[in-house]
C-alpha cells in the first residue's frame, strides 16, 4: 500500500450540507483529510483539501461524481507532495484598508515580494456598500527583514490614501 | 530538579479545574522548580501552568522578557492562585501551547489586566498588565480553569466581520 496525497479543489454554490456530504463520501471510500480551507467566496463555497490513502486518481474521481454532482459542484483532483507537521510560524502581519480600487493586491504583495516576504495566509474581503466599496486585507507572513523596511516599502501605497499596519506577530506560546 | 511531562491533547485532564494552593510549603516550591525547568525546555515556551504537567493546583509560571522586540513585562513571574480583578479592552494576538503541539491561531484577550495573585511563600502580589503580558497571564490562568486557547481560536475574518456588522450597528 502507498500512502500519496492528493488536493481536491470544489467549488459549488452555497447552501447547507456540502462539507458533510462530499467528508462522508471520502470517508467511506477510505481516505484520510489532511490540511484543509473551506470558506464562503461571494456565494461559493470553496474547499481545498488535502487526502491521502492508497487510491488512485480516478478511481477517486469516479467514486466522487455521483456526490459531486448531487452538490452542483465542480471537482479538480491534483496529485501533490506534502507533508503534515510542518507548519511555519508567521512573524509579520500586515493589514490593509482602503476604498476598494483595481491593484491594491498587486501593489502591495509586489513590494512584500520585493523584500523576499513569503505569504502564509492571506484573506481579503471586500466591505461597506456596493456604492462605496472598502478593501480589507490582511496578510500573515515571514520575513527576515524588520518592520521599518517593510513600513518603508509600502509608504508609496499610504501617500496613495491605503491605509496599511505592519505588525510584528509574536506568537504566546503557554 | 527534574523535567515533568507535558499533557498533551487529547488528554481529557487538561479540562480538569484546579484547586487553588493552601499550603506554601517546601513541596510546593519544589514542584515549582521542576515546573520552571519544564517551560524552559518546552520549545520557545513563555509560560507553563501546573496543570498542564497533571498538577492540579492554582500555579503559573510566565515570563515575558524575551521577546524579540521587548514588550512592557514584570519579568519571570511565579503567580499562586492567581486571579484577574479588572479587565480592560480586546485585541487579537496569536498563540501556541505546550499541550497543543504544532498548531497556533489567533484569540482574542483583554488588552489590560489587573491581577492578584501570591507568591510562592504566600505573600500577595498585584500587577496592571498590558498586550502580550495580559494575554500570557489569561493564557496560562485559562489551563487554571480547564479551558484550552483551541477553545477560544477565532479567524482573522471573524475579526472583519465584528467590525463589520458591530460597528455600523447594522444587520446581516
Amino acid at each position: 500500500m502507498t500512502t500519496h496525497w492528493h488536493m481536491l479543489t470544489l467549488i459549488g454554490e452555497d447552501k447547507p450540507g456540502i462539507v458533510a456530504a462530499i467528508t462522508k463520501a471520502l470517508f467511506e471510500f477510505g481516505l484520510n483529510l489532511g490540511e484543509t480551507s473551506m470558506l464562503r467566496l461571494g456565494g461559493n463555497f470553496t474547499v481545498m483539501m488535502m487526502v491521502s490513502g492508497d487510491h488512485q486518481e480516478a478511481e477517486l474521481r469516479d467514486r466522487l461524481k455521483p456526490v459531486i454532482e448531487a452538490q452542483g459542484m465542480c471537482l479538480n483532483i491534483d496529485p501533490i507532495k506534502a507533508h503534515l507537521h510542518e507548519h511555519v510560524l508567521p512573524n509579520i502581519q500586515v493589514t490593509v484598508t482602503g476604498a476598494d480600487r483595481a491593484g491594491i493586491v498587486a501593489q502591495v504583495t509586489a513590494a512584500l515580494a520585493a523584500l523576499g516576504f513569503n505569504i502564509l495566509d492571506l484573506e481579503s474581503d471586500v466591505a461597506g456598500t456596493a456604492a462605496k466599496p472598502i478593501y480589507i486585507m490582511q496578510i500573515a507572513g515571514v520575513a527576515d527583514v524588520p518592520v521599518e523596511s517593510i513600513e518603508l516599502a509600502l509608504e508609496q501605497l499610504r501617500q496613495d490614501g491605503v491605509d496599511v499596519n505592519v505588525n510584528p506577530i509574536e506568537t504566546y506560546i503557554g | 530538579m527534574a523535567i515533568l511531562e507535558i499533557l498533551t491533547l487529547p488528554d481529557t485532564a487538561l479540562k480538569q479545574v484546579s484547586e487553588p494552593v493552601t499550603e506554601f510549603d517546601d513541596e510546593l516550591r519544589a514542584f515549582i522548580v521542576d515546573l520552571d525547568e519544564t517551560r524552559a525546555n518546552g520549545p520557545g515556551a513563555v509560560g507553563i501552568a501546573a496543570p498542564q504537567v497533571g498538577f492540579f493546583r492554582r500555579v503559573v509560571i510566565m515570563d515575558c522578557s524575551k521577546t524579540r522586540k521587548p514588550v512592557p513585562n514584570h519579568g519571570h513571574l511565579i503567580l499562586v492562585n492567581p486571579e484577574i480583578t479588572h479587565w480592560e479592552g480586546y485585541e487579537m494576538g496569536r498563540e501556541g501551547c505546550l499541550s497543543v503541539p504544532d498548531y497556533t491561531g489567533n484569540v482574542i484577550r483583554a488588552t489590560r489586566i489587573h491581577l492578584v495573585a501570591q507568591n510562592p511563600e504566600g505573600q500577595r502580589l498585584e500587577f496592571d498588565m498590558e498586550g502580550y503580558e495580559a494575554r500570557a497571564a489569561q493564557h496560562e490562568i485559562d489551563h487554571l480553569d480547564g479551558m484550552l486557547f483551541v477553545d477560544r481560536v477565532v479567524s482573522r475574518r471573524t475579526d472583519l466581520f465584528k467590525r463589520k456588522v458591530y460597528q455600523k450597528g447594522g444587520s446581516k
